[in-house]
């Protein structure tokens, strides 16, 4: 029993990471149509920018920092003014595509420029563990799940409680409209990468110590999250959330109850269930579209 | 127009005689650049690259300079067979590498056909048994090495049940074999067998797994990055369970990417840069001041390879490609005779090495040896 509670702990820690790289996902999609392909690269990335930051001698605290400012310049308005702007123009599979050709740009980038082999990354999160229910709790998954937890609700809040945050969802729903009454809709589109880079920066500062830092580990990320948000729903922020939650514990529980080979197969075969017999996931709206 | 046809015959025989005169030593290095394996291909290439420097800074082997090119197999068995076609297609005097035992496994045919030495880093206790005669190992085979640890486990710390956790390939299931058959043979029980994946980045189920089993101590047997994971993930879930392994547990690149989490853990290692052995110390520092990092087994792996081809050469008395395995079978180099080969090995007929071994446990982020196990013969 104890063994559950333990998996169940700390499926909701990884899962609480998934969440924060799938809200990015299904925000740049209701903004802007855009599919990105690179988003676990995304989140393998500003890990580095940190690491490299620190090797100037800068302390950990002052390397997260520019790091993070790094990651939104870089991931936020470099890729949307470079790549998602020129290519959007011609459609959205050729922005899907240049993205996937964007992944393979950044994963071999950081193995050629950093390095192949695998670094340590300090943690942000407590060390040592409480008892609850007669399990050791690792502190570091309360704090992960705390963290992203925060980062959730942070955006939650955001989006429904302050006028920016209405303006996005204005945007987000029907552009056209929400031009005629005042919202700067290209700004808002803005902004929408901007917080995804920031998402994404959390969630690499949260996940690295746990993976460590190697620039193939955006891939499991990358899939975690997208069938995280296809799962849950990708055209609802809640669809993300809840769908990580549910890919992080079920990995877990699969790894555990299942295989260790297979455990990839349970999510995949959940993806495929639901897009056979609920496409627009858990707790997504249902939306159609003449092609 | 005859000047030029002059100026151009010249030129030719020129060509022709350069390489008469240098008739360098080439040496292809097939390594896991890249990949869950790129801690040990890029320790073994800088070992040997350290090495070749070092050699050709004193001349060479019996006058001749080293060359060697490095070749990437991305921790892949299909592009390492790749790799070693395209290498073995340049003539080279000695293949080296891979590390990977499963890569080992595809490409020593290749090697064995063509006639070519293969020096590699492979642990897995199959590969010395595929009848090859050709194939050299540069550390101690599973058959060797696991029931050293099996016997520790036994009598050191007493040990009745075992859980074994081990990696998904050649290298993690050779050793759960060889290691299960021994605990059988001293009445140990494994309450677990947990496979684990190569590249497997969360471990919280694995480690879940063995803290339910109750065992008296965890055998654990992966690669060098996943086993600093699962270091680290003993230490979040608070396992006190007792944890031992066979060399790459306690790897230096494992102490730095797992920090205070690999305090504690044992293992038996056949290599070590921690070893209080003049001529491994040494080596050690002319690696630090080369590369710059303390260079784990691998690194050590690397430089004994290059030490073994010159010991073999000068045996010969000449370069011939043709002799080298030979030379080595039932080949014993002593430290005293050729410091490059740090501690005194016998090499028997299958390729297996015969040396001195050791019993360590990190403490404070360092290995220190608890037991040092003499060379049999």
């Amino acid at each position: 029993m104890s063994s559950l509670f333990d998996l169940v702990i700390s499926g909701l820690a990884t899962g609480a990471i998934y969440a924060l790289v799938a809200i990015g996902f299904t925000l740049l999609w209701q903004t802007s149509q855009t599919i990105n392909f690179a988003q676990g690269e995304f989140a393998m990335l500003p890990a580095f920018l940190m690491l490299a930051v620190g090797r100037t001698g800068a302390p950990f605290w002052l390397a997260i920092i520019l790091g993070a400012l790094l990651s939104v310049a870089i991931l936020g308005i470099a890729f949307k003014k470079l790549l998602v702007d020129p290519m959007l123009r011609h459609g959205v599979l050729p922005l899907a595509i240049a993205t996937m050709a964007l992944s393979v740009a950044m994963k071999e980038s950081v193995k050629q420029f950093f390095s192949a082999e695998a670094q340590p990354f300090p943690s942000i999160a407590p060390s040592g563990s409480v008892s609850i229910f007669g399990s050791e709790v690792s502190l570091q998954s309360f704090g992960v799940f705390a963290f992203g937890l925060a980062a959730v609700i942070g955006l939650n809040l955001f989006l429904e409680r302050t006028s920016t945050g209405r303006q996005m969802q204005a945007a987000a729903q029907n552009p056209t409209v929400a031009r005629i009454v005042g919202v700067p809709v290209e700004r808002m589109i803005m902004l929408t990468f901007v917080i995804n880079a920031a998402l994404v920066a959390l969630a690499s500062l949260l996940v690295t110590p746990i993976y460590l830092a190697k620039f193939s580990s955006g891939e499991t990320l990358g899939q975690a999250a997208f069938i995280a948000a296809i799962v849950g729903g990708f055209n609802q922020v809640r669809g993300a959330i809840i769908g990580g939650l549910a890919i992080g514990v079920l990995d877990n529980l699969a790894a555990a109850y299942v295989s260790t080979q297979y455990r990839a197969a349970v999510s995949l075969a959940l993806l495929i269930v639901i897009i056979l017999f609920r496409p627009e996931g858990l707790v997504g709206r249902s939306e159609e579209r003449t092609v | 127009m005859k000047y030029v046809l002059m100026a151009g015959l010249v030129l030719l025989t020129a060509a022709f005689a350069a390489p008469a005169l240098a008739q360098d030593i080439q040496l292809v290095d097939v390594a896991e650049l890249s990949g869950g394996g790129a801690t040990v291909g890029t320790n073994f290439k800088n070992g040997v690259d350290l090495a070749v420097e070092e050699i050709n800074a004193a001349g060479g082997i019996l006058g001749h300079k080293i060359v060697v090119t490095h070749a990437d197999t991305q921790s892949n068995p299909g592009v390492a067979r790749a790799q070693v076609q395209k290498a073995l297609d340049s003539n080279p005097y000695v293949l080296l590498g891979p590390g990977y035992s499963g890569s080992v496994k595809v490409t020593a045919p290749l090697a064995e056909e063509a006639g070519v030495t293969q020096i590699m880093g492979g642990e897995a206790a199959e590969l010395t048994r595929m009848g090859n005669k050709f194939l050299f190992r540069t550390s101690f085979g599973q058959q060797s090495s696991m029931p050293k640890a099996a016997k520790y486990m036994a009598e050191d710390m007493k040990a009745k049940s075992v859980a074994v956790v081990w990696v998904n390939n050649d290298f993690g299931k050779g050793g759960r074999d060889t290691i299960e058959k021994e605990f059988d043979r001293l009445g140990m029980k494994v309450v677990a067998d947990i496979s684990t994946e190569a590249g497997q980045a969360d471990f919280a189920a694995d480690v879940a797994k063995v803290k339910a089993s109750n065992a008296d101590a965890a055998f654990v047997y992966l690669n060098e990055e996943e086993s600093a994971r699962i270091l680290k993930e003993f230490k979040r879930q608070a396992v006190t369970t007792p944890l031992m392994g066979e060399t790459t547990l306690v790897g230096q690149k494992v102490i730095e990417l797992a920090g205070d989490a690999a305090n504690g853990a044992r293992a038996h290692v056949g290599l070590t840069t921690d070893a209080p052995i003049d001529s491994i110390r040494a080596f050690r520092e002319r690696f630090v001041k080369k590369h710059n990092y303390v260079p784990d087994h691998n690194g050590i792996k690397g430089y004994l390879a290059i030490y073994m081809i010159k010991a073999a050469t000068e045996k010969m008395g000449k370069v011939d490609p043709k002799g080298v395995a030979d030379a080595l079978h039932g080949l014993t180099i002593k430290a005293a005779d050729q410091p490059g080969i740090l501690m005194d090995v016998t090499f028997d007929e299958n390729g297996d090495i015969d040396r001195q071994g050791f019993l360590v446990e990190v403490e404070n982020g360092k290995q220190v040896i608890k037991q040092i196990l003499p060379k049999l013969h």
